[in-house]
């Protein structure tokens, strides 16, 4: 299990964040992600891979300002 | 006697209560009763022409309306304004605002009247009509750099702020450098993607300063759905975080305002040391 924005989800052992993104649909271009309080960077998305009682943000960002 | 801090310098005074500290001070300034009309007194930061008794270790500060004054005056004019402390910190917090549309105008005014003391603003555009239905500029802005028109008009509000201006692009090649001095950083871009690399890039690089972003603060919703949203220790994220500006829902001042006044409050409590939603009234 994962806390994804305070909601806890089940994972398969072995997933990366990008495939985590791609699953649940996230706009890549438009989010920043943290895990565990530290900045995922987005160059590293392919290779990190989710472990089980991490905690994770996914901030998602809208147009306008 | 007491012992007050007039216009921030400590005097004796003989006198008892205000009235007589106004008198005294109109004879020493030799002042005509019309201009003593003119005359503001703020007594611990508040306007009033309540003749209080004088204590030690009050502050109390008078200006004459429409006269100059000088830095030293403006300073302890704000300063009794605010609560003292807070003038304190905010005069020595380095702030940048990346972005100077309708979210990085409003912060920077609001920032500039609170008495930050050093401003670093960001912006490679120049003022377009588009960007007056929400943005602080005016019409003799047309065509001018952001960052020199906010500047000019930061400067007119108050000359003693010191404003730094970088009119460049923001992107992931210089973002380590541009903001190398910076303590706290307002993101106020109007792209999402934009919003999102420079959160990657401040987070990565400079996970001890503070970042304060805002999303989601397109037409005209609720005021109540915008709030401060506390993601860590050092990144704060204001707006309703889902309405984005889009056909249809056009970004509008009263919104735009508002969410640019979260994130202002949001650098004035991070200065004071506060959290999101601590209560330290």
């Amino acid at each position: 299990m994962i806390k994804v924005n305070g909601e806890m989800l089940e994972i398969a052992e072995g997933t990366t964040v990008a495939a985590f993104l791609k699953a649940h649909g996230y706009p890549d271009k438009m989010i920043a992600v943290e895990c565990n309080g530290a900045i995922v960077p987005r160059s590293t998305w392919e290779e990190a891979i989710l472990k089980n009682g991490d905690t994770v943000e996914v901030v998602r960002f809208v147009g306008g300002g | 006697m007491a012992e007050i801090i007039l216009n921030g310098r400590s005097v004796k005074t003989e006198a008892a209560d205000m009235a007589e500290l106004k008198q005294q001070t109109y004879d020493r300034e030799g002042l005509s009763e019309e201009t003593q009309k003119q005359c503001v007194w703020i007594v611990e930061g508040f306007q009033t022409d309540e003749n209080l008794p004088l204590k030690d270790g009050m502050t109390i500060n008078w200006i004459q309306k429409g006269k100059m004054p000088n830095r030293e005056e403006m300073e302890s004019m704000l300063c009794a304004r605010h609560t003292p402390h807070v003038y304190e910190k905010a005069k020595k917090a380095r702030v940048a605002i990346a972005g100077l549309g309708g979210l990085g105008s409003n912060i920077a005014i609001m920032l500039a009247r609170t008495g930050i003391g050093h401003l670093h603003l960001i912006d490679f555009d120049i003022v377009e009509p588009s960007n007056l239905n929400r943005q602080q500029y005016m019409v003799e802005h047309l065509g001018m750099y952001k960052t020199e028109a906010l500047k000019d008009e930061l400067q007119r509000m108050n000359p003693y702020v010191e404003v730094q201006i970088d009119t460049v692009r923001i992107t992931e090649e210089n973002c380590r450098d541009l903001f190398k001095e910076d303590d706290i950083i307002c993101e106020a871009f109007d792209k999402p993607d934009v919003k999102a690399m420079l959160t990657e890039q401040i987070l990565c690089y400079y996970p001890e300063k503070t970042l304060i972003c805002g999303s989601g603060m397109a037409g005209y919703g609720p005021s109540n759905t915008i709030r401060t949203r506390k993601i860590n220790d050092h990144f704060y994220i204001c707006g309703d975080g889902v309405s984005g500006a889009m056909p249809g829902r056009g970004l509008m001042a009263p919104r735009v305002t508002i969410c640019a006044a979260h994130e202002a409050n949001m650098v004035l409590r991070c200065v004071l040391g506060l959290d999101a939603d601590d209560i330290d009234i």
